[in-house]
């Protein structure tokens, strides 16, 4: 007998004979902020418990001067210098990256500025998949993550979110909540751990 | 170099640190019984440490008890989750089957291990079809029930622990002490000194923040050289196929997305139906373990990235059998958040090596006797039987009540070691006759009134070491108090303080 048939088979054998239905799940959503403004500012709230920052461009600010506001004392070394990868048309960046990269080859990124397919008020999550990342590795190799999110594209909570059609489609869908983190050394909060060392989420519209 | 670190100068703490040695509780040999009370003796007998780690043990139960408060709607997350977890095990078949068919369509490869030796010689195999030498691996419980990593080694393979707390393990040669934070043991100073030797970073700069950055550097490296990666899965979804992996340092999805080659090792158990189900489990899983809303990662693959091999091993290890055992099934449910153990007083000041296996705590007392009933038959006795981790369980599981029922199945299968198994059946004579009771309790009142402390204090008294015995009350015990004011005709009306 395969293993597997050998497995299926106890289960098969010793599973406990109830009858026990899947039970419905609310989505506990009706106390959260119904309009987009609300939203938004919860979202911004969690986000910044969690590590991450919620930059809002100043009126008429374009995206490469937010960025560099939001990033130049970041950095630990001039701004200029900085090797920007760009997935999004409104920030031109200075280093490409494409679907067919070798993963290991885009770990001189020092910031990567994708766009989110959407944000979670409840935790200050951010989602993206395989499409929005190009290469998956670019979101934990780089030094720093730069993220647009369409603040009309915020959801409430996790069971919003698991309602999306994209668990069932992208081959693979991950969620950024602050950046990389570790508390394993007697407790004391590190951010940037393994992966990138910040997280910026600049609220702007799709294109 | 890192390019935020602080500067060592500002921040070194060596001074004040601690510089106790780190505790390190001898492990039973192969065959033999795991003393919990004499590991945990060796653990206390290091002051610093046990308080540090009660400590911080502790603040991970306090912020789990202040997430939990936020959300309304918690009593009725743990039930569904509970109820969930029902559904699928009772129809685990049917959903392992739904999970391996759509994972298949999605062009993974799946394997199914029996045990843990199966597990290790399937992943061989796969790593020895790809030529691999070197593997990036993020934190798996079910890999350190199969031994995984010390497989590895004896075949010349190199596995390379990506999160830092079993990173930190590795190095020092330890198995991890909390499923959660491997290292919670370890005080700063203890790692300042095994990255000293280990990545010749400053023994004198015991900066948590310094050393994960020397870690973060000294680990970059082997990344991008490895040629496979492994993760485990918290969650396999029927529906999709998919799993999700929760990790806070993104370590599992640089494991899984840099090399080509993707092997996740999933236990049975870890299925649910639905996409939508994940709901649940995600909002109770960082808030029971680490009192966070979320992992700051949580990563669901369900196809091989472009270009990529993705193969996943289900493994069993005992899991079909623990089904079929009707006390004790719905221990299957548990999802590892180890909200249990940070809540447990026994697991809080005996330290998790103690336990000598790989699940200490509250749900190591349940999950280890049905590994080896002989090697963990003492651990469901450490245990106050408070009830507390059956509380805190995020899918409710009656973790107090499977705790107590392993101590009958143990001392019925004879498990149980001869100084526990002659008290407890001393005990259980006296216990079944009102009057030898009555006659042992007199006995024992005068004893302790009377003997000298050494006659009362030593090695045949597990109880007295570390706790005083209860003084006896001056006025007898409660069968005389009865005997002088209830027991003859009417009650007699008593104020509070009239017996004295």
């Amino acid at each position: 007998m395969s293993a597997r048939d050998d497995i299926l088979g106890a289960i098969r054998a010793g599973k406990p004979a109830m009858n026990a239905p899947a039970p419905a799940v609310p989505s506990y959503d009706e106390s959260y902020p119904q309009e987009r403004d609300g939203l938004a500012a919860l979202f911004a709230e969690r986000l910044t418990t969690m590590g991450g920052t919620w930059h809002a461009p100043t009126e008429g600010q374009n995206l490469d001067d937010a960025l560099q506001e939001a990033l130049a004392d970041k950095l630990g070394k001039p701004f200029e210098d900085a090797v920007i990868a760009s997935n999004v048309p409104e920030v031109a960046g200075n280093r490409t990256i494409s679907e067919n990269d070798d993963p290991t080859t885009v770990h001189d990124v020092d910031i990567a500025v994708l766009r989110a397919t959407f944000g979670v008020a409840e935790t200050g999550s951010v989602c993206f998949t395989e499409k929005e990342l190009t290469v998956n590795a670019v979101a934990y190799l780089a030094q720093h993550l730069v993220v647009l999110l369409d603040p009309a594209e915020i959801v409430t909570n996790l069971h919003r979110a698991y309602q999306r059609d994209d668990f069932v489609n992208a081959r693979y869908t991950v969620f950024h909540t602050g950046p990389s983190a570790t508390a394993d050394i007697e407790g004391v909060l590190v951010r940037g751990a393994q992966g990138v060392r910040s997280l910026t989420i600049i609220p702007t519209g799709g294109s | 170099m890192s390019t935020n670190q602080p500067d060592p100068a500002e921040t070194i703490q060596s001074k004040t640190a601690t510089r106790e040695p780190q505790p390190r509780p001898a492990k039973a040999a192969d065959g033999k019984r795991v003393d919990h009370a004499r590991s945990a003796k060796q653990f206390l007998n290091a002051p610093e440490h046990a308080k540090s780690h009660d400590t911080r043990v502790w603040a991970m139960r306090t912020k789990r008890d202040k997430q939990a408060h936020t959300i309304e709607e918690w009593e009725e997350l743990r039930e569904l989750a509970s109820q969930i977890k029902t559904h699928t095990l009772t129809n685990l078949d049917s959903y392992l089957e739904e999970f391996e068919a759509n994972a298949k369509a999605n062009g993974i490869h799946v394997h199914w291990a029996r045990d843990g030796a199966e597990h290790n010689r399937i992943v061989h195999d796969i790593f020895d079809d790809h030529d691999v030498k070197s593997v990036i691996k993020s934190k798996s419980m079910l890999m350190e029930e199969c031994g995984f990593r010390h497989y590895m080694d004896s075949v010349g393979i190199e596995i390379v622990e990506t999160d830092l707390g079993e990173r930190i393990q590795q190095l020092d040669g330890e198995d991890p002490s909390h499923i959660v934070v491997p290292p919670v043991h370890k005080m700063r100073s203890d790692v300042a000194s095994l990255f000293a030797e280990k990545l010749g970073s400053d023994p004198d700069n015991d900066d948590a923040h310094y050393l994960a950055g020397a870690q973060r550097d000294a680990t970059r490296p082997l990344i991008l050289e490895a040629d496979a990666g492994m993760t485990g899965a918290n969650f396999a979804v029927a529906e999709t196929g998919g799993f999700v992996v929760c990790t806070n340092e993104g370590n599992a999805d640089l494991s899984a997305n840099v090399p080509n080659l993707h092997v996740a090792s999933i236990g049975i158990e870890k299925l649910v139906p639905k996409a939508e189900d994940l709901g649940v489990f995600i909002r109770l899983l960082s808030r029971s373990a680490l009192g966070s809303p979320i992992t700051q990662y949580t990563s669901h693959f369900r196809a091989p990235k472009q270009g990529g091999e993705m193969h996943i091993v289900l493994v069993d290890n005992g899991r079909s059998k623990r089904l079929g055992m009707k006390q004790f099934w719905s221990s299957l449910k548990c999802i590892r958040c180890g909200a249990c153990m940070n809540t447990c007083p026994v697991y809080r000041r005996s330290g998790g090596l103690s336990y000598g296996a790989t699940y200490a705590g509250p749900l190591g007392l349940i999950l280890n006797p049905s590994f080896d009933a002989h090697r963990y038959s003492n651990l469901p006795f450490a245990s106050t039987l408070n009830g507390s981790c059956t509380n805190v369980c995020p899918v409710k599981i009656n973790i107090h009540e499977q705790i107590f029922g392993w101590r009958q199945v143990l001392a019925e299968e004879g498990h149980l070691p001869w100084t526990k198994k002659t008290a407890l059946t001393a005990a259980g004579k006296v216990l079944a006759s009102p009057k030898g009771y009555r006659a042992a309790i007199k006995t024992t009142n005068s004893a302790l009134k009377h003997l000298p402390r050494w006659a009362l204090y030593n090695r045949m008294n597990a109880w007295g070491e570390g706790r005083e015995m209860p003084s006896p009350p001056d006025n007898g015990t409660f069968h005389d108090w009865y005997k002088r004011n209830r027991l003859n005709g009417q009650a007699k009306t008593t104020t509070a303080g009239d017996g004295k």
